[in-house]
């Protein structure tokens, strides 16, 4: 069978804020770039964050970078690479009034300079007093950058390709990229698209878990594609985690409601959290008091049928201070967990909210993995930005606004990287394999063909309450080798997903069955990666290994999903112009 | 509906995928829920609500912001109530 071929200089998969972002480069260099994308690029994840953009302008307060990046190591519990955590924080202003400059709307103070709100974990002096870092666009800064960063790629004659999705990976002989098999949705007709360089910004993963803020759309194509291509994923152990997501749905409930007087309740209706913390009560530390939900949840003091959620009661408020003070929170309550929160509790469940781990990079953006001694040998042509690489400046734990940050500064480097690569390297390119799309064919063939097979949604919903009550917020060994035995029973049912929709055209059930042979590659790694990790970690928090390790543990996972094995390599120690960083115990 | 082209129909089932989870719950609840009732002219205003910005869009469903566009406002008002 033949397959069209579209060639370009670089291949972008992905039109959040990362691809765009690394797709300008491209573009205004005068190359050939083409960007996929699942929906069209505005309706990416990134449309979601609100709540802004870090970056050390100091317009409100001194600020410098290097705070920026204690902050930023701190919070990554000293998993993060401390070159690319300088890399990104230096360049953090610079970024951010390069937005401003493409006509990105933030908010401004009366001296026309950028105006920043605080956000949790961001500090001046290195711990001392909360910091205004954040650079916002009023509740919509995610949007504002979509929008921004969208009409500059159309002005630079980027190429997007809208309602197509990428398949796998394609690898000749040497191991080198040299494109990508997608499906135009519209058709249902597989293209390979050919190039000299490949980048994926394929965004986040998060709806692995029961309980998750991310959008239907999150479910790491980039990470499986490479887990089909052989190339590991790093720390995928650790997810970060919001407290109070509405069980069943997800949709986030402010932590204000706790602020204004809101109490978590058991089953028994006891108000748990007096026990696990006498003193702060229900507004101890985020993290802790997700792990205390999940404990009662574990010893069976959960509510509702499946004794998975507990309450969170505000009815004792009384109705004006909920109307005033709570604003828009009623009416999530009633859309999307079905209570009146005036006369009843919301049922609520520690939520996953970002991952942190992924395809493991360099701060140029370069795909980098093990090769002989190396452990950091570059995949010639391959390239990553955004949540679904690991460069790795979120290690354990990521701060708070600087994600939307991530995006812009390594989605730029990894396109200056990739200029000077297909200028320097790649004058032109590669032959194709022979059986470059031999791949996904029998992928799209074997769905077509399955008979006597499993329900894709069954077994999607299977792998999600693996996740959840293996690897969520609270870990023990016993548990966590429990998720890794059952997880694999799941990807073994993966296997025989059945669609019955057969169509070519706009066919959303194989689209659907496709994005589950990802995440199930998603959820195996994070379950096997935090069975191995044998302490506790930023999210990653180990009942039977309660202290971090920093003698065994201080260094990044690697998972390879053809045999499912681990390895490991050392965090970087060395930034590129100021002095290490070393380990502190995190206390707040 | 059946005057509608069929294709175009699965086009929109698959524009209702969004970027914010909240749109996703409510206009997943209404394909499998009403959509299917739908009148030719409501399909042409719930395709038009597709051309929003998610935001815009979840204000309008969550009753946040007045919907000022008549011919959105009846289809905006069905998705209030799924
Ligand atoms: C509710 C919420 C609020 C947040 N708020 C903030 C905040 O205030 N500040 C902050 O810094 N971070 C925030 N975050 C995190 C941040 O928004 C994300 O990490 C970030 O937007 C991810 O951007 P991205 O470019 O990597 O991917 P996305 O924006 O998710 O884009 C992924 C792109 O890849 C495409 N794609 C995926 N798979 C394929 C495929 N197979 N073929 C073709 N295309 C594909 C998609 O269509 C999409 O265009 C928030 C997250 C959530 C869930």
């Amino acid at each position: 069978m033949t397959v069209p071929v579209r060639r370009f200089d670089a291949v972008i998969v992905g039109g959040g804020g990362a691809g765009m972002r690394a797709a300008l480069q491209l573009s205004e260099s005068g190359l050939k770039t083409a960007v996929l994308s699942k929906v069209f690029p505005t309706r990416s994840h990134t449309v979601a964050a609100q709540g802004g953009i870090s970056a050390s302008l100091g317009n409100v307060q001194e600020d410098r970078w290097e705070w920026h990046m204690y902050d930023t190591v701190k919070g990554s519990d000293w998993l993060g690479d401390q070159d690319a955590i300088e890399f990104m924080c230096r360049k953090a202003p610079e970024a951010v009034i390069e937005l401003e400059h493409f006509g990105m709307p933030f908010d401004r103070l009366e001296n026309g300079k950028i105006y920043q709100r605080p956000f949790g974990g961001h500090t001046q002096n290195n711990g001392e007093t909360p910091v205004q870092r954040a650079c916002a666009a009023a509740d919509r800064t995610g949007h504002a950058m979509l929008h921004t960063l969208y009409q500059r790629n159309v002005r630079a004659n980027t190429q997007f390709f809208v309602e197509w999705m990428a398949l796998d990976l394609i690898r000749d002989e040497a191991g080198d990229v040299v494109g990508v098999t997608a499906l135009e949705m519209e058709t249902g007709e597989v293209y390979i698209f050919h190039a000299k360089a490949v980048l994926f910004a394929t965004g986040g993963a998060g709806r692995i878990y029961a309980a998750s803020t991310n959008a239907f759309i999150n479910t790491g194509d980039g990470l499986g594609m490479c887990v089909r291509a052989g190339i590991p994923l790093e720390d995928m152990e650790f997810w970060q985690f919001h407290p109070t997501g509405v069980a069943g749905a997800g949709v986030l409930i402010t932590e204000g409601v706790r602020g204004e007087g809101g109490i978590l309740l058991n089953a028994n209706g006891e108000r748990f959290m007096e026990r696990y913390a006498p003193n702060l009560k229900d507004l101890a530390p985020r993290d802790f008091v997700a792990r205390s939900m999940e404990q009662e949840v574990l010893e069976g003091r959960g509510c509702g049928p499946n004794k998975d959620y507990v309450l969170l009661k505000l009815d004792h408020l009384g109705p004006d201070i909920i109307k005033q003070r709570l604003p828009g929170i009623r009416e999530i309550a009633i859309k999307f967990a079905g209570v009146d929160p005036i006369k009843e509790p919301i049922p609520v469940i520690p939520t996953c909210h970002y991952m942190m781990g992924g395809i493991p990079t360099n701060y140029r953006g370069e795909v980098v993995i093990p090769q002989g001694d190396n452990p950091e040998a570059r995949v010639n042509g391959f390239y990553a930005a955004g949540e679904c690489a690991c460069a790795s400046v979120h290690g354990a734990n990521r701060l708070g606004t600087n994600s939307l940050l991530d995006l812009v500064v390594f989605g730029k480097s990894a396109g200056d990287s990739m200029v000077e690569f297909i200028r320097n390297e790649m004058p032109t390119w590669k032959p194709l394999p022979a059986n470059a799309a031999e791949r996904s064919l029998a992928r799209i063939s074997r769905l077509d063909n399955q008979t006597n097979g499993e329900d894709v949604t069954e077994v999607r919903t299977a792998m999600q309450r693996t996740v959840q009550a293996r690897a969520a917020v609270f870990r023990n060994s016993e548990n966590l080798a429990l998720g890794v035995k059952e997880i694999q029973e799941v990807a073994e049912r993966v296997k025989r997903i059945q669609i019955k929709d057969k169509s070519k055209v706009f066919n959303t059930a194989r689209v659907e069955a496709l994005e589950l042979e990802n995440l199930i590659e998603v959820a195996v790694a994070t379950l096997i990666s935090a069975d191995a990790r044998k302490e506790s970690r930023g999210a990653h928090a180990h009942a039977d290994f309660q202290q971090r390790d920093d003698e065994v543990w201080m260094k990044h996972t690697l998972y390879y999903g053809d045999d499912r094995r681990l390895t490991y390599k050392p965090v970087h120690t060395k930034p590129l112009s100021v002095d290490y960083i070393p380990p502190k115990e995190r206390t707040f | 509906m059946t005057d509608i082209d069929p294709v175009e129909i699965k086009r929109i089932r698959w524009r209702s995928r969004r970027g914010l989870l909240e749109l996703d719950i409510v206009l997943e609840r209404f394909l499998a829920n009403g959509f299917d009732q739908l009148t030719t002219a409501e399909l042409a205003a719930y395709r038009k609500c597709l051309e929003l910005g998610d935001n815009d869009f979840l204000d309008y469903v969550n009753g946040k912001a007045e919907v000022d566009d008549p011919e959105l406002a009846h289809i905006i008002g069905i998705l209030r109530a799924v």
